[in-house]
């Protein structure tokens, strides 16, 4: 059994720890739930371009007064930065594929061992459709998934395959769950971080993927000052 | 036919008669941004059905182009999401319409393609998921892509900012979405504006759709939804 933590700490802890993840200047496209608040915790002094796909870039915080003329991606209200602008669908998704966006962070239901995720529809409810998801995680360069380390029952999502219908193959690049780090790299996975919460049995007990420890194993990063 | 030069500046009413029992229907707008309001209105009202909608979304059950659905209007869905409107899902699954989904950007693409007389596109999204199954898959280069084919429709209805009388459109904020790629892909383009000026009073570095590519234009009508947008 993992602990249980209060929900908001979990959804601050995993947006703060991908917030360090990005580099000055990079382009980054953050998905709807935890994803969105990634931009709440961007180092002070760093400036990243937050891109939307429903076509938006230079996104700032929201603005004071609602603008229905002016959403993001999940629907809320945006504003845009000095330098912003605003463009078509099919420019957006032409930015996207075309390898210009450097980073997408994304929920997932599951996500496995090859990087292959699932995020978009659960067989036997509605079919809600894709959205943005596939073409985005196709086309960003780095791939970050944003969850909670197991389902509200307990069970993996961490796993050696996808059980649910796939949203792409082989994308993903990082893992961050509020428990623990992994990175994806040339089919290799690797733990990185832990939460002082957990040990690394813990994570082993509740994660399907098989996973390789990093010779430093790090504390996970960003506790520090919440 | 050609269109005509000065375009009509007509009531939602009018402007919509044109579209008959069984026509494709491309609506703009992404969530509850840049939708055709007064348009979608107007078609509902109007009590047009069999109609294949083409739209990224079908909002809600309650407005813009997810009162067609939800009102029984629609024979097909186009999309890419439909998840806000749950009658969209449930007609499906019930087998009383017919439901295509598409990744967001290869929507988008199908309709730039019809409208730029593209044969199709290729697309690495996908490639690996269900949106594969009955398509070809190319290699180029090492790298799988999905062929793709282009859409097009009978009759667009988009959302722009301003108009002069030729149909040139200038677009505001997020509200540009899926609004001018539709205009190039329709037989017959709607648009639905906050204001229509003059010849020659709109910047020409602003035009983001061109004239020739719309016939009819009607004002945003005074809903609460139309008006804000």
């Amino acid at each position: 059994m993992l602990p249980e933590l209060d929900e908001k700490l979990v959804r601050e802890r995993i947006a703060k720890r991908i917030a360090m993840e990005f580099e000055e200047g990079e382009v980054v496209n953050l998905g709807i739930g935890i994803p969105t608040l990634v931009a709440d915790y961007i180092p002070e002094g760093k400036h990243i371009i937050f891109q939307a796909e429903n076509g938006a870039i230079g996104i700032g915080p929201p603005p004071a007064v609602p603008n229905y003329k002016c959403i993001g991606a999940g629907g809320r209200f945006i504003s845009l930065l000095p330098g912003g602008s605003f463009f078509s669908s099919d420019i957006s998704f032409g930015l996207i594929r075309g390898g210009h966006v450097d980073a997408t962070v994304l929920g997932t239901l599951e996500v496995d061992q090859r990087g292959d995720l699932a995020n978009w529809w659960i067989p036997g409810k509605s079919v809600p459709g894709m959205g943005g998801a596939m073409d985005l995680v196709v086309g960003a360069r780095r791939v970050y998934v944003a969850m909670t380390h197991v389902t509200k029952k307990g069970a993996p999502k961490i796993l050696k395959k996808c059980t649910l219908p796939l949203t792409a193959v082989g994308v993903v690049d990082m893992i961050v769950t509020e428990f623990a780090v992994f990175t994806i790299k040339d089919g290799k996975v690797t733990l990185i971080e832990i939460a002082p919460e957990v040990t690394p049995e813990q994570i082993r007990e509740n994660t399907e993927a098989d996973y390789e420890v990093a010779e430093e194993l790090g504390v996970y990063r960003g506790l520090e000052v919440v | 036919m050609p269109k005509k030069i000065i375009k009509p500046v007509l009531s939602a009413q009018e402007a919509v008669k044109c579209v008959k029992r069984g026509d494709s229907v491309m609506v703009g707008g992404f969530n509850y941004g840049g939708i055709p309001y007064t348009l979608t209105d107007a078609l509902y009202d109007q009590g047009t059905d069999q109609l294949t909608l083409i739209s990224n979304d079908t909002i809600y059950e309650f407005c813009g182009q997810g009162k067609l659905v939800a009102g029984g209007r629609c024979k097909k869905v186009i999309a890419s999401h439909v998840g806000l409107n749950k009658t969209t899902g449930r007609l499906f699954h019930e087998g009383k319409m017919e439901l295509e989904l598409f990744p967001q950007g290869t929507y988008v693409e199908k309709i730039r393609a019809g409208g730029a007389g593209l044969g199709g596109f290729l697309t690495p999204t996908g490639v690996g998921t269900v949106v594969e199954d009955g398509k070809k898959v190319l290699e180029v280069g090492g790298k799988k892509y999905i062929l793709e084919l282009p859409l097009t429709a009978d009759v667009a209805l988009i959302r722009a900012f301003r108009a002069d009388r030729m149909g040139n459109l200038t677009y505001t904020g997020t509200n540009k979405n899926f609004n001018p790629t539709m205009a190039t892909a329709a037989k017959i383009v709607i648009a639905e504006v906050d204001e229509v000026v003059n010849v020659g009073e709109l910047d020409p570095n602003n035009i983001a759709t061109q004239g020739i590519l719309v016939d009819m234009l009607v004002l945003k009508g005074d809903s609460v939804y139309a008006s804000r947008t």
